[in-house]
């Protein structure tokens, strides 16, 4: 289970996230909703702690993952980010073949078995719903795939090394209609095996996929429910107004 | 004047200046080949110059032309690889960096007979390097580290945070993600990057006149041992690159067919350091097609 806890997060002296507190439900999806600067990405970040090479970033408070502090000096960066993949918003595959860009995480993780490795790579490329179209081209570049293609591929990569939660940050936003709704499908098909946490401008797409809604603004948390109860009577004003288009 | 009437002026205005700088280039590459074409052969190429009599060629001066550049790019090549991977991706944005980065301008900016006298001051006498195409070769690094630093730079920065971020996120480091991801990934802009370089070094003159030296020594194309003294692949041996020997043909040559020879040398490094620039493209780009896969 993947837990914050009085999260707060400095840019140098800029306190750019403000004591977040927040649960995300196993196995589901939930949404990080707000307007642009509200903190979601970075929020995002903290959980597999992408914010580590950047020495202007501090960060106090508590993310856990099963009852485990990340932050902690004897965590193991690999087994972490191992633990919790992530998805960008550029779709974008590594200069390798289709079948190298799912098995890669593995094999620096130090499998070297083939028949253990084809397995992978196939069932990663079917929870991704890439199987059918890449199952005949897994030597091929994966650089040569389409746009929606290579965020799937992305998404295979990010499973193949079998994690637990799965970090999805704007998944869609450089794609095109016809394959951002097939890597919101390939999300949705995912629900039930993997906890995910999706950063999103798309307010029609967190009410599509998401079972919970996180809004934030000015880098605090303002309301945190189930999706379908918050867009349809959110308890803040601010979020109602966000929803509803008064600003943002 | 209306606005696009202004428009039109300065529009016709820059076509005109555009035609005259290529018409220009084509004149100039054209005069050269023109003169020097009728003299060229294979003979010319693959007999070595004579000191005074007519009928020399050119070998030894090419293949020194090449063995030098080939010599230069192993030290200059990895040495500006890691400084761009370093400016690219691990310097901090602050004063210091700030500094290096213009300290790489203005060595960029140093005319090569400084850069040639300098290493001249402190490896063909200093250290007792002699003129040699060692000493040669360090001095066209020093010349050409800016350039190539900066290309490789360049096509670093092409490469998408995207991947840098995936790599990270898989849970690599970030000197694996850089070498096991972003590198080949820049793999065709970085080979562009050191052909357009070559095209540089092996045109250069002035930083070799004081640090390879300006005559050939007697070269023995079948002598292997690089120990050797009258070996070819010898780096401590003197040697005369084609453009220092153009150099010198019309400074103080003394054979009888200077002008042909220098004409015709003129001509071979034209079309050399052209072949260079298109195979660069090609190169890059036939890379850039197989990563790509055929779309």
């Amino acid at each position: 289970m993947l837990e914050v806890k009085n999260l707060k997060l400095f840019y140098g002296d800029n306190e750019a996230l403000h004591g977040i507190n927040l649960e995300f439900k196993d196995k589901q999806i939930t949404a990080l909703i707000g307007p642009s600067g509200c903190g979601k990405s970075t929020l995002l970040r903290t959980l597999n702690r992408m914010h580590d090479d950047n020495q202007n970033v501090r960060i106090e408070g508590l993310v856990s993952l099963d009852g485990k502090d990340i932050y902690q000096k004897d965590t193991d960066l690999l087994d972490l980010r191992k633990n919790v993949g992530m998805v960008f918003q550029q779709p974008i595959a590594f200069p390798m073949s289709v079948y190298n860009n799912v098995a890669y995480g593995l094999q620096v993780a130090g499998i070297k078995d083939k028949a253990a490795l084809d397995a992978a790579v196939e069932k990663s490329l079917k929870q991704a719903a890439l199987w059918d179209e890449v199952k005949d081209m897994l030597d091929k570049s994966g650089l040569s795939l389409s746009g929606g293609q290579q965020q799937r591929l992305c998404i295979a990569r990010a499973l193949a090394v079998e994690p637990e939660i799965l970090l999805l940050d704007e998944p869609t936003s450089a794609l095109d209609p016809i394959s951002a709704n097939k890597v919101e499908e390939t999300l949705v098909s995912l629900k039930g095996k993997y906890t995910m946490v999706a950063v999103t401008h798309n307010m029609q797409q967190a009410a599509r996929i998401s079972d919970w809604t996180a809004f934030m603004m000015n880098g605090d948390l303002v309301e945190y429910g189930k999706t379908k109860e918050m867009f349809i009577s959110p308890k803040e004003q601010r979020t109602d107004d966000y929803l509803n288009g008064r600003f943002g | 004047m209306d606005a696009k009437k202004i428009n039109q002026i300065v529009l016709t205005a820059i076509k005109v200046v555009t035609v005259l700088v290529v018409a220009l280039l084509i004149v100039i590459i054209a005069y050269i080949i023109g003169r020097g074409l009728p003299h060229m052969s294979l003979h010319f190429l693959f007999t070595e110059s004579e000191a005074f009599l007519a009928g020399g060629g050119i070998s030894t001066q090419l293949f020194d032309s090449f063995y030098i550049l080939v010599l230069t790019l192993i030290i200059a090549a990895p040495l500006s690889l890691f400084a761009a991977i370093y400016l690219a991706f691990y310097a901090p944005q602050n004063k210091l960096t700030a500094f290096l980065r213009m300290v790489i301008e203005v060595l960029s900016s140093l005319p090569s007979i400084v850069v040639g006298l300098f290493t001249y001051l402190i490896f063909v006498v200093n250290f007792n390097f002699g003129f040699s195409l060692l000493a040669g070769a360090i001095s066209l690094t020093i010349f050409n580290l800016p350039i190539l630093t900066r290309n490789f730079e360049e096509s670093l920065d092409d490469i998408d945070e995207a991947q840098m971020q995936g790599g990270l996120a898989l849970g690599l480091s970030k000197w694996k993600t850089i070498t096991s991801i972003i590198l080949p990934a820049a793999l065709p802009g970085l080979i562009t990057g050191i052909i357009l370089g070559a095209g540089r070094i092996f045109g250069e003159a002035a930083a070799l006149i004081f640090t390879a030296g300006q005559s050939t020594s007697q070269v023995d194309f079948t002598n292997w041992n690089p120990f050797s003294s009258d070996s070819f692949l010898n780096i401590m041996r003197p040697a005369e690159t084609l453009a220092v020997h153009i150099w010198k043909l019309n400074s103080e040559g003394l054979v009888q067919d200077a002008t042909e020879v220098s004409a015709a040398s003129a001509t071979v490094l034209v079309l050399i350091v052209i072949i260079f620039n298109l195979g660069a493209r090609a190169l890059g780009a036939n890379l850039r097609n197989k990563m790509m896969g055929d779309r």
